[in-house]
């Protein structure tokens, strides 16, 4: 049998799934099911139809059409110029390359901090000492907030005025040096905010799934090491990191999904709390504000495309990361 | 022997520091992620301006539930909406979605897991290939083809119920149990639908817990379909309305939060009750070896 690793994102994506099919014939069951069965699967392959299949032919369709929501105007066959427009015409290009790039930065950025950060309080929280389960509801809390919580939470402590909770932090530790900063305003510091808040709400959830495989490694193994004279930092090099290989690259790679995906924190910064927008704008909300702000239904397919595009390419390294591991 | 007395002291010593300085980073740490969430708790009771105020924001004075009614009251016309509308709306979708989809995916998964058809792994095969389409990506050409049904309860609802990562997750559980009491059953001439009801959910509460935690959390923070398909109020879920209120000038900051408070309240306490059930569903759903 192949170790391969089952994983998904629960709450977002589904990463890769090697499926683990077994024949009627290898159960070696005579028993035909035939309409119970179909009769069974009937309403969930019908929603699944409906809702994930057809819809995602037709994204493919609309690109290729010049296409309006409620528009008295029929929908004209455009070819590829949607796809050329975005690549190429600068008024598109612009705000699309520049949505590319900020999610590029946020996954370069959150994936090794958040993963990082993870893996910490997993570590720490692994050892077997009273109330490690209080600290462990700390800081898996947040990732049931809601993203539009979060955003209108972290608006505020990321106020502009000197009254926000962080300036009047950093005005206190500089000891009346520093000024009052605009987080979200500003382009240097804007998608940094919406690094931070992310991290703060996601962080817990990469830690639960650490947590779990740190629990996987047989006590054996550390003692064994203790017994090499190993010290903590060589027992978490030599025996943690190698026992959790899997799982950390599971997280890693689901991370850089995930930072395709954000939309909820970027909509609710932009729209109602001053963010800057060229700063913090994502593919996913370029594609909303196509459809809204220009009713362009066949440039906001395109830009959809190319979003499922990536993620399908992160989805297939990500898989043969993972079978190389289960091959060697 | 006496020569081992102070080496294991000493050990013991060393272990003891380390406690205390995992203690130490731990609270640090938990003290600064718990910070945003009494900052939303503390200002809900508390007066606007003393909200926004620095690092007086933090203190518990002037506390009230004042800005409970504000949110009740300002939220208490057709232009507005209602807050217990949108509260309403929140749990309805998010019921519907969970049962429905419990019922609609689990029956699916067993078929998948446990009956023979022909044509069921190919079957099979694709749903798991659909597994890796995520929503956001069908999000625009659902909303072209759902246009005429928008500002509805159900175009809220309809995409969520059928889930291919939920069926996935029934139906690694399914092949994991024991058949011989299924296998008895079905002897005993019970049928297909009658041996799932009555044998394999009753044993299945495991994974029904997993599914029904993890689609309620992705339902009650549902935002990007939301903000794509609705704009009555009467129709309108806490967290879209959460960044309509916080839009208006000039924001009542401690109505808002108290309204925050009441957004997340359902699912905290939810969290507390069911915590041990939380952390297994996520840790467990995301990675099965």
């Amino acid at each position: 049998m192949t170790t391969d690793t089952r994983i998904n994102s629960p709450i977002a994506v589904p990463a890769v799934i090697i499926p683990r099919v077994i024949s009627a014939k290898q159960r070696g069951r005579a028993l035909r099911d035939t309409w119970p069965g179909i009769l069974m699967a009937t309403p969930a392959l019908l929603g699944l139809i409906a809702f994930v299949a057809v819809p995602f032919i037709v994204a493919i369709g609309l690109s290729f059409f010049n296409v309006q929501l409620d528009s008295v105007h029929p929908a004209r066959f455009f070819g590829l110029t949607q796809y050329q427009r975005l690549f190429t015409d600068p008024i598109v290009s612009g705000p699309f390359f520049r949505a590319l790039l900020n999610n590029l930065t946020f996954a370069v950025v959150v994936v090794p901090v958040q993963t990082g950060l993870a893996l910490f309080l997993a570590v720490l929280l692994n050892r077997k000492l009273r109330g490690m389960a209080v600290f462990r509801t700390f800081f898996f809390m947040p990732v049931v907030f809601p993203m539009a919580l979060v955003a209108v939470i972290w608006r505020l402590i990321l106020d502009r005025g000197d009254q926000g909770l962080l300036n009047s932090v950093i005005h206190f530790i500089s000891g009346g040096f520093l000024g009052a900063h605009d987080w979200l305003g500003s382009s240097a510091t804007a998608l940094a905010s919406v690094i931070l808040l992310s991290i703060w709400q996601g962080a817990g959830f990469q830690m639960v799934i650490i947590l779990a495989a740190l629990q996987e490694i047989p006590q054996e193994r550390y003692e064994a090491a203790q017994l090499d004279r190993a010290n903590a930092w060589g027992q978490f090099r030599h025996v943690t990191v190698p026992g959790i290989r899997n799982t950390l690259i599971f997280v890693v790679l689901l991370t850089t999904i995930l930072s395709f995906r954000i939309y909820d924190q970027v909509y609710i910064l932009i729209k109602t709390a001053g963010a800057n927008a060229d700063a913090t704008r994502t593919v996913l909300f370029q594609a909303t504000q196509t459809v809204f702000d220009e009713n362009n239904l066949g440039q906001a397919a395109a830009i959809t495309v190319v979003f499922f595009i990536i993620v399908v390419a992160l989805t297939l390294v990500q898989r043969r990361i993972l079978r190389q591991r289960s091959d060697g | 022997m006496s020569t081992f007395a102070p080496l294991r002291r000493r050990r013991s010593v060393g272990i003891r520091i380390n406690s205390v300085s995992n203690y130490l980073v731990l609270s640090v740490l938990a003290l600064v992620f718990f910070a945003p969430v009494y900052y939303l708790v503390i200002g809900s009771f508390k007066p606007s301006d003393k909200v926004l105020a620095g690092f007086a924001g933090f203190l518990p004075t002037d506390l009230s539930f004042n800005n409970y009614v504000t949110v009740f009251r300002s939220l208490s016309s057709d232009s507005t909406g209602y807050f217990f509308v949108f509260m309403l709306n929140s749990f309805v979708i998010s019921a519907v979605i969970v049962l429905a989809g419990l019922v609609v995916n689990s029956m699916a998964a067993y078929s998948f897991a446990r009956l023979n058809w022909k044509g069921r792994d190919r079957t099979f095969l694709i749903v798991v290939l659909l597994v890796i389409i995520p929503f956001e990506s069908v999000a625009v050409p659902l909303l072209y083809m759902m246009n005429g049904s928008r500002d509805t309860l159900v175009v809220q609802i309809l995409p969520f119920v059928a889930n291919a990562f939920s069926i996935y997750l029934f139906y690694t559980f399914f092949l994991g149990m024991s058949k011989s009491i299924e296998e008895a059953a079905r002897l005993d001439g019970v049928g297909a639908f009658g041996t799932f009801v009555r044998i394999v959910v009753p044993n299945s509460k495991p994974v029904f817990a997993t599914v029904t935690i993890l689609t309620f959390l992705a339902a009650w923070g549902q935002f990007l379909w939301p903000s794509l398909t609705v704009s009555d109020p009467s129709v309108r879920p806490l967290p879209l309305e959460i960044s309509v209120f916080s839009g208006q000038q000039p924001v009542d900051w401690g109505a808002v939060f108290a309204f925050g408070t009441l957004l997340v309240l359902p699912v905290l306490i939810l969290f507390f009750v069911f915590q041990r059930f939380f952390v297994q569903s996520v840790a467990g759903s995301a990675v099965k070896e």
